[in-house]
């Protein structure tokens, strides 16, 4: 109310005594007689001691500033509140003192100080509004202060802090580019950030800064593609942008085999069948570009440029219409031709919003559709154009129909064009005619029809359009002028009324040009146009002279009179450019003794062939500009653009992006890698679709990025989560450490020995932390506990706890304290060793397997040893250390969710099949179940219940698991019977309160188990299995899985089989028996040259051959 | 980024200025206001225009003029959506966004627009963020505040800020714990004098109003999700479930929020809810023309069209009208030659009629275009689609919330052509 009322008392001006409801108001008693005297009022209120005054005055201020009026005079009364104790003063005085210290620099310096002690205050808010108001202000002589308040902001705990330092690299640049080396190494450092808050706004700083320098993105090129999907929206605009430029100077052109001519051809089929059904044809259209891939043999896409583009695109799903644009010219500029058609929908999407919106998204899809006119047809009909749209948008929306016109679909969008001439925004209309010409000139069949219908419009009632319709004709007639003398007749007729100019002029210039075809009417005209020379407009007036001089030169007999009077009128006429013109023409015609010797080529001058124009789009080549830009728009380079650099010849080193060991395991954090383990241990899922051997770092994260639900919110931690994390982790592992440092140790002991160098460096890494962290601790502890979201599945259990009980979480506080809390050298050593151990331990995943309290029936020791091998394995292939001799046939276990630890309440279930033989029924199939109590609470009496299955099939039920203590895991083994099925095996998963419908679907390759034969017998039995039992497949190897070595790794993933010894190397053989029927299943793959391979698998049963063909083509194939 | 704010009224008036970087005169307008005078209709003045030292991009809404001034390159598509997250915000803190309300509450909108921009980069849009940062307006608050020298301003940082949910603001109680959805459904549509469907889709758009307590995790299922073609969502709903399991799981910010807009699949066939017959035709010699209008349903899947309305934009030659409807009431605004004829709830035993006659400016030849009707109405309980949520379940919170859907199918630009 106050403010509205201090708004009003503005409006009334200078000569306005106080409002009636201010009467009572001590600070405003009726004295605003003048400018002056009022700004003298202020100044009072803003002397006084009581923060309303100062606040009211304050409010005051800031409504002259927004209504424009200066309010400069008050600057010093002002600046004296910048220490003020209330926020909102402070606030208000802020954005005063960065709306005037630029004119007062002097008097700002005052303030300074304030802003000094500010950047050290506990708030991380007001820390950060101290440095935002310090660099906005403006002032040169500050520059030295601003640079050091950067520098320390950049290093900041806060990422709030850090973030605003990002945000005021740009303002001291601008303010004294002088500082441009030192921004750079701020800028290098805060792109080394993990928060996705910070990543944003560094990247628009380095926009802004150093555009050129894209070296500084190499090492964080893959984190930020890896971030990208949980940095926020305007951050997102600004990264894709800057990675569409990064990837161009990068990577190879993805279309650079193909012709441009092949538009149209195989490529866009890919398109449309992935396009029809996108969702289930993801894993289709990723084969088919693989073997599109291999086909154009010499082009392998890099796993980086990959990783972009499969990065960006959920963003196409964005509610913000800029982040669509800018992936979507991301995919334009960056994507195999095949690919791009993905944005076609989202770009029609976009189509639904603010007519602005609109604006912009048509401008760009008006330049697409001219390079990639295939990708919009099917989306023909959300151009069309209705009554209500904005002229503009409707002129934008007609150039793409123009630009969308083909053979196929130009009856429909002629017929559309009939009803659009007939409305009433008449430039929208001759946009149209426009446009029919333009279809007329592109698509030689419809010529006739659309050259017959503008014929119809020149006797339409409205001059424009008729105007229109005779430039338009003019340009179409110029193509094949022979056929259509009897329109031009039609049009000569038409001088009679048209009045518009240039369609005079267009007409008079038609019977001028063919003249010859209409002998007899073309000197009339000219008679007639003789008689009106005077009042005609400039442009008729050249035309007509234009119309003598040809006439002359043709029919000379008849019109040198005509010519003589027209050239004689124009001689004193009042426009220079018409007598000069007339001047001219006479020399040139007229033979006189004079005449040059240019005479005699009169007639080649005026009545030469002329080429027929070519109506082009305006949009043609505008597609040199980065689509969604400013510049683009207009057309033109704006300041600051970047220009988008061409492909280039050879790929530069692309182990530039690599990033060092230590490097990725501090910022990766590794609560991600856990918990991932846990799910799917062995990337089995990212591996197909990237597989960069070398970039480890970026599999694991794009890899906790695709795992369903929870995993987009894990990442999204950002590091300052992390660091309370590292904290609660080690404390929990300290606990369990205690427990089973026995059963550990000797474990410990021999990894160690494997993984020596990695741990050296991780422990200067941790050192470092480790002085850092006392003193992180003890401010965070608070914020941290609260901020935390319940989101992680490592953190949840901890900020739960916080929430119900105070008692314990103080408590943990204070364990946490007292852990930290002596930070004596030696201690700090002992911490040192102990943290190695645990970093280990968290990279190991040893606590997923222990034994756990409850009772278990699992033949664990087999198991865990296996698991722990593969483990290991994992691990050292990331660290590049060690690389496994053989692999083992069931090394790869994929775990697949039963239920997830939101539905389940805290509980959380896996299950993977084990590959061991169910002992009590050799018949079933063993199906390993593995525990997880996230929640607070100890869940009891874990059981099935209800088990639902098809007929013939059997369970045998996992013993109850009585206590699961919370934050305890367990593992359980049962049995099922599929009978050589797919069948899922639906149950009820009971807890001591809740129940919970479950279901167990096994994959076909699990179906079966090992069997040994010999090479002999294999072919004896393939023999017998042929016709009906034999499933013959050609396929071509992804290129990373060539060799036979992982050609059998992939099969025996895929499947539980053996491997059958073979006499030649370009032959793997494999044999199973089902597990339920023992019936024989045969695998053979048999490699050729060039990645060529057929597979052929033998079964009786032939379901299970199909889909175990399906099953493992994929393995192979991606 | 964006250097300066300028709001403009219908009128060309500039009654607030903002800047983020050096102040830039606001004669820069001036190049705005020629491109206005030639644009004739608001609606028509091009987004973005260039001047020799800047670039001008500007948006209309609510007949308000949103317009930045920026000097260098920058997405067009960024600073316009940026603009109109500025108007909802304004839209959401004092439920109008208009001159007066803006004038009225300068300080907040003042102290906002510094919130949302640092140096022309966007700082804070989250309204959750921002609402935390800077209190809305209520009458109470704004009495208290006056006898207590109290603010609405913040001075801790929002939670939001930093968490990996930054839609949400922390510590949120409830009393009643209710989540309502609104599955709204638009039918855009272009029929032609025949009635022959030209075009037509359905646009659906999820409005969520969630007040519930603390962090609560909720999924939302479809019966039928397969019948969305093209989907897009707040930033909270998790992608990878709905690529995966075709469910929204999401934690939702606290009150008003669009979930999510999608467009249903254009092999199904989209139902037209009413048909019209119409005959509108101008004499030649007379300088008088004949209309007659009427509406009847098609297809309604058994529910009442309500809220019919039907808007023609009648060419400039038409003086007035002398029409009779045998239901609801017609106007015709002289000014902007707009007939809209109210028709209300539609009967299907007695088809809404409007017939008569048209005065003609003389003198004038006849139009030559027929003008279209747009028809707009509502069905209540209906998504025309057939989508249908099966349903909301909710994780992470102990209490049971009370859960809502509705259903609304409306005209969206519905369109036919005579």
């Amino acid at each position: 109310m106050s403010t509205s009322s201090a708004f009003n008392d503005e409006k009334g001006g200078s000569s306005s005594v106080g409002e009636p409801e201010y009467g009572h108001d001590p600070a405003s008693g009726g004295i605003f007689s003048s400018d002056y005297k009022r700004h003298d009022d202020l100044k009072e209120m803003l002397d006084s001691n009581k923060d309303s005054l100062k606040l009211e005055a304050m409010k005051r201020i800031v409504a002259m500033i927004a209504r424009g009026k200066n309010a400069s005079d008050l600057f010093p009364a002002v600046v004296k509140n910048v220490a003020c104790k209330n926020i909102e003063v402070k606030k208000l005085v802020y954005v005063y003192l960065v709306r005037y210290a630029e004119e007062q620099q002097d008097l700002a310096l005052l303030s300074i100080s304030t802003f000094q002690r500010g950047l050290k205050d506990p708030n991380q808010l007001i820390r950060a509004s101290a440095l935002r108001v310090l660099s906005s202000i403006r002032v040169t002589i500050i520059v030295p202060i601003m640079m050091l308040a950067i520098k320390e902001a950049a290093s900041d705990m806060s990422p709030y802090v850090r973030k605003t330092a990002a945000h005021a690299i740009p303002k001291l640049y601008s303010l004294d580019p002088e500082q441009k080396d030192q921004l750079i190494e701020v800028i290098e450092k805060l792109l080394a950030d993990k928060t996705t808050l910070v990543a944003g706004s560094v990247v628009m700083a380095f926009e802004e800064v150093c555009p050129e320098r894209i070296d500084l993105i190499h090492k964080n090129y893959r984190k930020l593609c890896n971030l990208l999907i949980d940095v926020e929206e305007w951050g997102q605009v600004v990264i894709i942008n800057m990675l569409t430029r990064y990837a161009r100077t990068q990577f190879l052109n993805p279309n650079i085999n193909e012709s441009l001519l092949e538009e149209g051809g195989g490529g866009e089929k890919t398109f449309y069948a992935s396009d029809e059904d996108e969702d289930e044809d993801e894993e289709k259209e990723k084969k088919a570009e693989a073997v599109t891939m291999a086909k154009r043999k010499p082009y392998v896409m890099d796993p980086d440029h990959r990783l972009l583009l499969r990065n960006t695109k959920p963003l196409l799903q964005s509610r913000n219409a800029a982040v669509v644009m800018a992936v979507a010219q991301l995919y334009f500029h960056l994507a195999p031709k095949a690919e791009i058609g993905v944005i076609a929908k989202a770009l029609v999407r976009l189509l639904r919003s603010h007519s602005e919106v609109q604006y912009v998204v048509l401008q760009n899809v008006a330049t697409m559709t001219i390079k990639r006119r295939g990708m919009f047809e099917p989306y023909l009909k959300s151009f069309y154009i209705r009554s209500t749209d904005p002229t503009q948008i409707k002129i934008l929306k007609l150039e793409v129909l123009t630009n969308l016109a083909n053979e196929t679909n130009i009856s429909t969008i002629l017929r559309e064009f009939q009803t659009y001439i007939k409305s009433m925004d008449k430039d929208f209309v001759a946009a149209t005619i426009q446009a029919i010409g333009r279809c007329a000139t592109n698509i030689g069949e419809v010529r006739d029809t659309c050259l017959n219908g503008l014929v119809q419009l020149l006797s339409n009632r409205d001059e424009l359009v008729v105007a229109e319709s005779v430039v338009v004709i003019k340009k179409l007639l110029q193509m094949q002028p022979e056929k259509h003398s009897d329109i031009i007749k039609h049009m000569a007729k038409l001088t009679d009324n048209i009045q518009v100019p240039m369609a005079r002029a267009s007409i008079l210039w038609l019977i001028g040009e063919y003249c010859e075809h209409v002998p007899k009417i073309a000197p009339d005209v000219l008679r007639k146009m003789a008689k009106s020379f005077t009042n005609e407009e400039d442009i008729v007036k050249l035309q007509i002279i234009n119309l003598a001089a040809k006439l002359y030169l043709t029919n000379s007999k008849q019109t040198k009179l005509l010519t003589q009077y027209v050239l004689n009128l124009a001689k004193y006429d009042q426009n220079y450019d018409i007598r000069d013109r007339a001047r001219f023409i006479r020399q040139l015609i007229v033979p006189t003794e004079k005449s040059g010797a240019l005479s005699k080529y009169a007639k080649k001058l005026f009545l030469a062939l002329k080429p027929a124009p070519v109506l082009e789009s305006p949009f043609k080549d505008r597609d040199h500009f980065q689509l969604g830009s400013l510049s683009h728009l207009l057309n033109a380079k704006a300041g600051g653009y970047q220009e988008l650099p061409d492909w280039p010849e050879a790929a530069p080193d692309p182990s530039v992006r690599n990033v060092e060991v230590p490097e990725w395991t501090k910022c990766s954090s590794r609560e991600k890698r856990k918990e991932k383990k846990v799910e799917k241990p062995f990337y089995s899922d990212s591996e197909g679709e990237s597989g960069p051997t070398e970039s480890a770092d970026s599999e694991s994260d794009s890899g906790s990025g695709s795992e369903s639900g929870s995993g987009s919110e894990d990442s999204r931690s950002g590091s300052e989560s992390d660091e309370s994390k590292e904290a609660s982790e080690s404390e929990e592992e300290e606990e369990e450490e205690e427990e089973d440092l026995k059963k550990k140790k000797k474990k410990k002991n021999e990894e160690k020995q494997l993984k020596k160098p990695v741990q050296e460096s991780e422990s200067e890494q941790s050192s470092e932390e480790e002085v850092r962290k006392p003193e992180r601790k003890s401010k965070q502890n608070k914020s941290e506990s609260e901020s935390e979201s319940d989101e992680d599945e490592e953190s949840e259990s901890e900020s739960s706890e916080s929430e119900s009980e105070d008692s314990e979480d103080s408590e943990a506080e204070l364990k946490k304290k007292k852990k930290v809390a002596p930070p004596k050298p030696a201690f700090k050593a002992a911490k040192k060793e102990n943290k190695k151990e645990k970093k280990e331990m968290s990279l190991l995943d040893l606590d997923d397997f222990e034994p756990a309290p409850s009772p278990q029936v699992t033949p664990v020791n087999t198991f865990l040893s296996n698991s722990l091998v593969t483990d290991l394995e994992g691990l050292s292939l990331s660290d590049a250390a060690l690389m496994p001799a053989t692999i083992a046939p069931s090394s790869a276990l994929k775990s697949y969710e039963l239920l997830h630890r939101i539905t389940g309440e805290g509980l959380s279930v896996e299950y993977c099949f084990s590959r061991q033989p169910f002992s009590p029924d050799a018949n079933m199939v063993a199906v390993q179940m593995h525990f997880t109590n996230n929640s607070t609470s100890d869940t009891k009496s874990l059981h099935m219940e209800d088990v639902k299955l098809q007929s013939g099939m059997r369970v045998k039920e996992f013993p109850e698991i009585e206590l699961l203590p919370a934050g305890e895991t367990a593992t359980a083994v049962m049995g099922i019977d599929f009978c050589d099925s797919t069948q899922a095996a639906n149950f009820q998963l009971c807890t001591h309160t809740r129940k919970f419908f479950v279901s167990i679907q096994p994959p076909v390759g699990e179906l079966m188990r090992p069997f040994f034969m010999t090479e002999n017998e294999f072919k004896k039995e393939q023999g017998q299995l042929m016709g009906m039992n034999e499933i013959t497949e050609k396929l071509t190897l992804d290129v990373k899985c060539r060799n036979e070595h992982t050609i059998v790794q992939k099969v025996t993933t895929a499947a539980n089989l053996s491997r059958v010894p073979c006499g030649s190397d370009k032959e793997c053989r494999f044999a199973g028996r089902t597990v339920t029927s023992s019936s024989l299943v045969l695998v053979t793959v048999a490699t050729k040259d060039e990645g060529a391979a057929q597979l052929t698998v033998n079964c009786e049963k032939m379901v299970i051959g199909t889909m175990l063909v399906k099953d493992i083509l994929l393995a192979l194939t991606q | 980024m964006i250097n300066s704010l300028f709001l403009i009224n219908h009128s060309g008036d500039i009654f607030l200025e903002k800047h983020w970087k050096s102040v830039i005169s606001r004669s820069v307008c001036d190049y705005f206001f020629e491109a206005k005078e030639k644009a004739i209709e608001p609606e028509n003045v091009p987004p973005v225009l260039q001047t020799p030292h800047h670039y001008l991009i500007s948006i209309y809404r609510d007949k308000i003029f949103f317009l930045s001034a920026i000097q260098t390159e920058v997405p067009p598509l960024f600073v316009i959506e940026f603009l109109h997250r500025v108007g909802d915000t304004f839209l959401d803190y004092f439920g109008e966004c208009s001159e007066t309300v803006i004038k009225d509450n300068v300080v907040i909108v003042y102290e906002l627009l510094e919130e949302m921009l640092d140096n022309g980069f966007p700082l804070a849009t989250e309204s959750n963020v921002l609402k935390e940062m800077i209190k809305p307006p209520n009458i109470l608050r704004s009495v208290v505040n006056t006898l207590t020298g109290g603010s609405h301003v913040g001075d801790t940082l929002p939670t939001g800020q930093l968490s990996n949910v930054p839609w949400r603001r922390a510590g949120v109680k409830y009393t009643n714990n209710e989540a309502y959805f609104d599955v709204i459904e638009e039918i855009d549509a272009i029929l032609d004098k025949s009635g022959t469907t030209v075009f037509a889709e359905i646009q659906g758009v999820i409005e969520a109003c969630v007040r519930l307590t603390g962090m609560p995790d909720l999924t939302l299922s479809f019966m039928n999700p397969r019948l969305l073609d093209d989907v897009s969502f707040h930033p909270c709903v998790r992608f990878k479930r709905w690529e995966s399991e075709r469910v929204l799981s999401f934690i939702p910010p606290d009150g008003n929020f669009t979930l999510m807009t999608y467009q249903v699949s254009s092999q199904n066939l989209v139902a037209i809810p009413v048909y019209v017959k119409q005959n509108i035709s101008f004499l030649e010699a007379g300088s008088c023309g004949r209309l007659d209008i009427t509406i009847g349903p098609k297809q309604t899947m058994g529910k009442t069209v309500e809220g019919l309305m039907v808007t023609v934009h009648m060419p400039k030659a038409v003086l007035s009208v002398n029409l009779t409807a045998t239901q609801g009431t017609h106007t015709y605004d002289l000014a902007t030659k707009t007939l809209v004829w109210d028709i209300g709830k539609l009967n299907p035993q007695k088809l809404p009629n409007l017939r008569g006659s048209l005065s003609m400016q003389t003198g004038v030849p006849k139009p030559e275009e027929n003008p279209s009707l747009n028809i707009d109405l509502k069905i209540q309980q209906l998504a025309i689609s057939g989508l249908k949520v099966s349903r909301l379940d909710m994780y992470g919170e102990k209490y049971k919330p009370f859960k809502g859907v509705k259903y609304l199918t409306k005209a969206g630009k519905f369109q036919v052509r005579t």
